[in-house]
């Protein structure tokens, strides 16, 4: 059977029309929860018990504790970024060196047999769920840590930070070391060889040619990998306790962003409370953040083309 | 039809002077990817402080024998030498099993044929073979950095410009720089890989007579698809044919009095 051409263009634009509203029902999703966002903020910053705007948007960045739910209400998101990034920077100290070790083992000293053998396994990790994660961290890191370091009479708390960072940083590194393999190979075969033919070592093509020449590659895995541990949610919400608290301190409990939007959430607050839109102020806060992370990385991804 | 004799009259080899010395001498060599034999059973000296052509069709293999002299088929899985390539005074054997790579391309540069220079400044470009020697001293770094720069012809036109980023040189620049980039660390033979075919006729000028003036210092190996550039500029000539030596001879000789029939054919342009 054969179609008209006219058929066939009616057809044609069919498919087209269904696409762009498949398209469009990602973006609009999107748009509608940054408008849910913005909208339940906006009522936070409006809300009576938060003295209204601006006072309340000045309380925000100038008080120093974060009680919305207690009877004397402090509204200062401090304590929570400190503790989100404090769980970052920790898990970051384990995948900034880790990550490069694993990318350079892996695209510059693994036969090709081992590579295609470890990169899907580097992804079943990915596939972990990440409340085993937080129950690892809780149940196996903390007492590790606790027998480690008490002998020394530094005391550990039950939840701390230190602990679900450390399992973060585990975490995030099979997708930050697997960037880093790609920013790696996207490296041209040509500068490899200029650095062997002048007697260069692997170690030293790798660290002193490879790397370098991928470094807005690396630097993009890095800031993903950041932005996914201040993002992530049921490790803290496990194992890093609930006690917002400005403290450098890795070893006392804290309490982040998300896992502050956990305990609210889970709780049974009144819809349209003041307790319950906080929640959104600093979901507000946390989007802000990723945004700014995420929109340096994809642009120094872009700059990295080409290497 | 090309008339050969023509091709010498641009010569700008010089005359090389003195004895020519033994460097390198290729014995039975024989060289496979995986279970194709891409090379066969080549035998041919290279002499010291000469210029050396070695001219084929594509795909005769003149680049496969060129990257064996310094070992950068060991970069790849499946690669497999055979027979020796000897390097003189010590007489090592370049392709032995036991003979540490590294080692080898300490002795035996190579300037490739797309323009390489890494991204870094001018100045890192051709202090890094220095590094990897373990050179520290500033002032030795700066003097072999600005020697190397003349050497390759290139320290006046950017002497004020060695924390430039090299991407910022010119294409024949950043050959250049990557010939200099070979040369300060001294290497015994320099190996060019087709070394103009990215760059323009002027660009080409500067480094053919670049590649003469440095026989002086270095034995040169050139592998080039362009048999006027081996008639301008090398001493000595190997044509290749399909993983084969064909002729060996002072270039002049090839160029007039070959003895393979081969050889003419693909001299005068019959084929090719």
């Amino acid at each position: 059977m054969t179609l008209s051409i006219e058929a066939k263009k009616v057809i044609d634009f069919g498919v087209f029309l269904f696409l762009l509203f498949m398209g469009a029902v990602s973006v609009l999703v999107t748009f509608a929860i940054v408008w849910v966002l913005v909208v339940d903020t906006v009522r936070f910053f409006t809300h009576p018990e938060g003295g209204g705007f601006p006072t309340s948007l000045l309380r925000f960045f100038t008080e120093t504790q974060w009680t919305p739910t207690f009877y004397n209400k402090q509204i200062g998101i401090w304590p929570l970024v400190n503790g989100t990034f404090l769980i970052a920077f920790i898990s970051m100290v384990v995948a900034v060196p880790l990550g490069i070790l694993v990318a350079v083992y892996l695209s510059e000293y693994a036969s090709w047999k081992v590579r295609e053998t470890v990169k899907p396994w580097l992804d079943f990790l990915e596939a972990v769920p990440t409340v085993v994660y937080g129950y690892f961290a809780l149940l196996f890191i903390t007492p590790l840590l606790q027998k480690m370091l008490e002998p020394f009479g530094i005391p550990v708390e039950g939840m701390n930070a230190l602990s679900p960072g450390i399992v973060i940083g585990v975490m995030i590194l099979p997708y930050t070391a697997s960037m880093i393999e790609d920013a790696f190979k996207g490296v041209p075969q040509y500068l490899r060889e200029a650095s062997y033919s002048l007697g260069a070592s692997k170690l030293r093509t790798a660290l002193f040619v490879v790397l370098p020449a991928a470094k807005s590659g690396v630097l993009s895995a890095y800031l993903l990998g950041f932005s996914r541990a201040i993002g992530e949610t049921m490790v803290v919400a496990v194992a890093a306790g609930m006690y917002p608290q400005l403290t450098a301190n890795p070893l006392e409990p804290i309490q982040t962003i998300t896992g502050y939007i956990v305990q609210v959430a889970l709780g049974d607050l009144p819809f349209n409370s003041f307790e319950y839109l906080s929640i959104f102020a600093a979901g507000f806060m946390l989007f802000v953040i990723t945004l700014i992370l995420n929109s340096v990385a994809v642009y120094l991804k872009s700059k990295a083309v080409g290497y | 039809m090309v008339n050969p004799t023509k091709m010498l009259e641009e010569r700008k080899a010089g005359q090389s002077t003195g004895t020519a010395n033994l460097k390198i001498e290729v014995k039975n060599f024989n060289f496979y990817y995986g279970s194709y034999h891409a090379l066969k059973e080549i035998n041919f000296p290279i002499y010291e402080k000469r210029v050396t052509a070695i001219i084929g069709p594509s795909g005769c293999g003149k680049t496969t024998l060129l990257r064996a002299f310094n070992r950068m088929h060991d970069l790849y899985a499946g690669a497999r030498y055979e027979g020796e390539i000897v390097i003189h005074p010590d007489g090592a054997n370049l392709v032995d099993r036991k003979t540490d790579p590294l080692k080898v391309r300490m002795r035996i540069g190579m300037v490739f044929q797309k323009p390489n220079p890494f991204p870094k400044s001018v100045y890192e470009n051709v202090a890094y073979g220095l590094r990897i020697r373990g050179v520290k001293n500033k002032k030795m770094l700066d003097e072999a950095v600005e020697g190397a720069l003349k050497g390759a012809a290139l320290w006046e036109e950017i002497k004020d410009r060695l924390d430039a980023n090299a991407y910022s040189l010119s294409g024949g620049q950043q050959q250049r720089l990557c010939i200099a980039r070979a040369i300060a660390v001294e290497p015994e033979v320099l190996l060019f890989d087709e070394p103009t075919s990215a760059l323009d006729p002027i660009s080409t000028a500067k480094i053919e007579d670049l590649i003469v003036e440095l026989k002086q210092r270095v034995t040169i190996v050139i592998v080039t698809h362009n048999m006027q550039q081996a008639a301008r500029i090398s001493d000595y000539t190997a044509f290749m044919y399909l993983g084969e030596l064909v002729e060996f001879g002072p270039t002049e000789k090839i160029f007039t009095k070959p003895e393979k029939k081969l050889t003419e054919d693909y001299i005068t342009g019959r084929f090719g």
